[in-house]
């Protein structure tokens, strides 16, 4: 059998939501009799007309009572194939906080439409969520199809009407049924009234889900849960750090790093329950053994050197508030879980609140309340170490507690850095009390004495267009003619001076307005700065430009205009390969934007020794 | 290139069972580093055999790092009592008995009839010994699949200082991010064998092949059907008047207190033979055994309420 399924199902009543579980699980003889006996009971002494199958779900008294669904319920059926379990979620009360919590360990989302009635609000909202929760796939039933006397067209218009909504949406991958839940069509065995269908039937879909791709395998990620010291004569020196591998697959003799102490060690033994086994991967619960006695504790996150998780203590990210007693405050201290560490964090600030409905964004919001969800800055007392959650969504969630009363108040997916400058806006915050301090040498003086000009090179293109292998050879040609070149590129300095930045569409803008800035001060000390940068955005680049002409420096816009599709063959980093995996969604040219430049100083698609000469002729 | 990523893809899955090792594991592992004093529910029955045996794998070659509990209503079979006894001196345990007959002898709890179920006593002595214990966290074998309350609980559930359970008052869980923060004087129930159904705990008890109480495979025993449950008769369960004893091969499916326990009619005297009946069984192990869950629709809620496990 191959491993378990967890679907969160989402729906009303009115969707046929219970009866389609009630009938996957009746017929995959997941029901047993005393319990149908039992609702059949229920169900009489009430007065329904037809046994409810709701009642096998609503396990609480209140819930039978009013006949409502209140809290997320667990079910559980299996098949040769597979095992599932569904986190069957109400479709109206609390349904954002049902929904989310449901949503967040799910593999799959099932979402029911009546033929009858077509996609209708609830069902965007409830997409919606699947897709901010990152459930990798998504099953749109489109029930009740024997009312509409099967046909096929009123099928085919449900189905691109969601298509079309669902692609502005990050959903992956996405599959349709046509079904009646209640005459069994297309649920279990394939339905001779829809002979249309050349799709499987429900259940054929679920077990086929192929889900061991959706995590990720790339990034190496353990956060240590305990220690392991045996403090027997038999196990004198074994010092052994428990936990569950978030991501990546780990091998003994991997080198790794333990963050925070970024001290690195080999691993020299990875035991399981059930062995000592040679690589590691998510969801295994393991115990690492170093080479080196390192100090190592609860909290602490083992990864690789070259592949390090985020480290900062400021981070942008959408909450789903869940307190019914209080609302999201800004300001306070309150204890954030995220992996294996508690840790003392306030919200700094409230960026929007989000419609999950319209998917308007509120700027004006002053609060979250029970059910909002919004973006919003979080400053933490110590650095996390983290990761997008679109990328980990272990490294990438946390949960907030209120302190005062212990109560899980809201739960967040972290969007990527914060760097001080992003927390009001893109826009670079003009500090009034501070005055410039003119160097007393001018530059005419300066460049006279070094006998040098400074200017800036500013590259820009698509990932994979050849920008640094050009800006490498222009700057080793320039310093062997014996100027001064320094090249700035952006991957470089992502690991310094913009480690703190993402790369969502402000920590780009932020990404060039630094570069751009640096770029000006090493031109004005008397250096050809060559920035290597995608930035993709055209009016960020003019910022950079109008900050050089204003202080009379000259500024070289080169346009490297290589063809997506010879990027993509490139694809030196593999990033391409991501994007379309769905690994990455936001690459230039892929998933993001790029402005190309209207009348840049120079535009090539030359090879590498014809570009180089045309970048140096500018300078000429 | 190519060809090794995908060899790798396919040697890097779990299969159902690893999977629920590795969560309920991950679980345990969670508490014990995050709680003072944890405790773990002991009654000899399967599902803490089970936990009890997640457990040392999740800690090994350490031992289990927190004591065990027994709620012992007094009404045991011998062998499951033998079973524990032998299970804390093999594992250097230690155990703490919680006595319903010894609240019954010192009048703090009071029956009405000394062969009553004392299921629902059992509540009383496993407050009281949680809090004379000073315990933090108390692990429990429950399982979602067992009743309709239990579909609705949290892997970590928090209890009040009254050790009670506000079904409609849970906080969310999300991701495996638990919160089982308290003040001193509550506590929070712990299920880390939430999502295990019975035919994946037998399955699995089957490959780890852990040792269990005897009474679990078929065995011949002096049983009486009493509203369609097969009671075995014994000194908690004397023979009703009028009633005739048959000897007959029968198992039990879950093991509680003896004189509201019912035996199954089974042939299978193995696990192998276990999973084959427990995969084409038509009725519920509660409903088919437990006397006590038939009061209502809400039993169980009832009782989880007043701070039952």
């Amino acid at each position: 059998m191959s491993g378990l399924l967890r679907i969160a199902t989402a729906g009303s009543v009115d969707d046929g939501k219970s009866t389609l579980i009630g009938r996957l699980l009746h017929d995959t003889k997941s029901i047993f009799e005393d319990q149908m006996a039992s609702i059949e009971r229920t169900s009489v002494a009430r007065g329904d007309e037809h046994t409810d199958l709701a009642l096998l779900t609503d396990g609480l008294r209140a819930e039978r009572e009013q006949g409502i669904t209140i809290d997320v319920a667990h079910r559980y059926f299996a098949t040769p194939r597979r095992k599932f379990v569904i986190a069957d979620t109400p479709g109206h009360i609390q349904y954002t906080r049902n929904m989310v919590t449901g949503a967040s360990t799910a593999n799959l989302a099932l979402l029911l439409v009546d033929a009858r009635k077509g996609v209708l609000e609830q069902t965007r909202r409830h997409s919606l969520l699947a897709s901010l929760l990152r459930v990798p796939h998504l099953i749109l039933c489109v029930n009740k199809m024997d009312l509409v006397d099967y046909d096929r067209g009123i099928y085919d218009e449900i189905r691109a009407e969601f298509g079309a909504f669902a692609a502005k949406l990050e959903i992956t991958d996405l599959g349709f049924v046509p079904i009646s839940a209640l005459a069994g069509d297309n649920v279990v065995t394939r339905s001779e009234n829809m002979p249309w269908f050349d799709g499987q039937p429900l259940l054929g879909q679920l077990e086929d889900v192929h889900i061991a791709s959706d995590r990720n395998l790339v990034d190496n990620r353990f956060p240590v849960q305990t220690v392991i010291r045996p403090q027997s004569a038999e196990h004198a020196d074994y010092r052994g750090y428990a936990g569950s591998i978030v991501g990546g697959i780990f091998k003994q003799g991997d080198e790794v790093m333990v963050l925070p102490s970024r001290k690195v060690s080999t691993i020299a033994q990875i035991d399981t329950p059930n062995g000592v086994v040679e690589q590691a991967f998510p969801p295994m619960a393991v115990t690492m053994l170093l080479e080196d006695e390192l100090d190592i504790s609860r909290g602490d996150m083992i990864c690789r050197p070259s592949n390090q998780p985020t480290a900062n203590r400021r981070f942008e990210a959408m909450v789903c508030w869940f307190d019914e007693t209080s609302t999201l405050r800004t300001g306070v201290p309150y204890q954030l879980k995220h992996t294996t560490r508690w840790i003392s964090a306030e919200v700094e600030a409230l960026r929007y609140a989000l419609n999950v409905d319209t998917l308007h964004r509120d700027l004006e919001a002053e609060t979250l309340e029970v059910n909002d969800i919004g973006r919003v800055t979080i400053y933490a007392n110590s650095p996390l170490f983290f990761d997008e959650y679109r990328l980990n969504r272990t490294t990438g969630s946390f949960i907030l507690v209120d302190p005062a009363t212990n109560l899980t108040v809201g739960a967040g997916m972290i969007i990527g850095a914060a760097g001080e400058s992003t927390i009001a806006a893109p826009e670079p915050i003009v500090a009034e009390n501070i005055t410039f301090h003119p160097s007393k040498l001018t530059r005419e003086e300066r460049w006279a004495a070094l006998e040098t000009s400074g200017a800036t090179i500013w590259m820009t293109g698509l990932s994979g267009s050849g920008k640094s292998t050009i800006a490498t050879a222009v700057e080793h040609s320039l310093v062997s003619d014996g100027h001064s070149a320094y090249m700035l590129d952006g991957d470089n300095l992502r690991h310094g001076l913009n480690a703190n930045l993402g790369f969502s569409e402000s920590d780009r803008a932020e990404n060039v307005r630094r570069v751009g800035a640096v770029a000006r001060i090493l031109a004005e000390s008397g250096s050809i700065a060559i920035v290597s940068l995608v930035s993709p955005y055209k009016a960020e680049r003019d910022k950079v430009r109008v900050a050089h002409e204003e202080t009379g420096i000259p500024f070289y816009e080169v346009f490297v205009d290589t063809p997506l599709q010879e990027c993509e063959r490139r694809d030196p980093k593999g990033l391409y390969a991501k994007a379309r995996a769905g690994e990455i969604t936001d690459l230039t040219g892929v998933g993001s934007p790029y402005e190309a430049p209207v009348s840049p100083e120079l535009k090539t698609d030359a090879e590498l020794e014809v570009a180089v000469r045309q970048v140096l002729r500018l300078l000429a | 290139m190519e060809e090794t990523t995908s060899v790798r893809q396919a040697a890097v899955e779990l299969s159902d069972l690893d999977t629920l090792e590795a969560e309920s594991i991950h679980v345990i592992r969670e508490v014990v580093a995050e709680f003072e004093h944890p405790v773990m529910l002991f009654s000899g029955g399967k599902d803490s055999v089970l936990m009890l045996h997640l457990a040392r794998k999740a800690f090994r070659p350490a031992p289990v790092p927190f004591p065990i509990m027994h709620v012992d209503t007094g009404h045991n079979f011998p062998e499951v009592i033998e079973f524990r006894d032998r299970t804390v001196a093999e594992l250097g345990l230690r155990l703490e008995v919680a006595s319903v007959q010894e609240r019954i002898d010192s009048g703090r709890i009071k029956v009405e009839h000394p062969l009553e179920s004392r299921n629902r006593h059992q509540t009383v002595a496993l407050l009281e010994g949680i809090q004379e214990g000073g315990f933090d966290a108390v692990f429990g074998g429950g399982r979602r699949d067992e009743d309709k309350a239990r579909a609705k609980e949290r892997v970590l559930s928090f209890r009040d200082r009254f050790g009670q359970w506000d079904p409609k008052n849970q906080r969310p869980e999300l991701w495996r991010l638990y919160n089982g923060r308290h003040r001193k004087g509550e506590h929070i129930r712990v299920f880390p064998i939430s999502d295990w159904t019975e035919l994946d705990v037998w399955r699995y008890l089957a490959r780890e092949q852990v040792d269990l109480p005897r009474i679990y495979f078929a065995h011949e025993r002096e049983v009486v059907e009493v509203e369609g449950l097969l009671m075995a008769v014994n000194e908690f369960f004397p023979l009703p008047e009028g009633r005739e004893v048959k000897r007959q091969m029968v198992r039990y499916r879950t093991v509680g207190d003896a004189t509201a326990t019912g035996a199954v009619s089974s042939t299978a005297t193995d696990y192998e033979a276990v999973i084959d009946e427990t995969a084409i069984s038509r009725i519920t192990e509660r409903g088919a055994t437990r006397g006590d869950d038939r009061f209502s629709e809400a039993a169980m809620e009832d009782r989880k309420k007043e701070g039952y496990f």
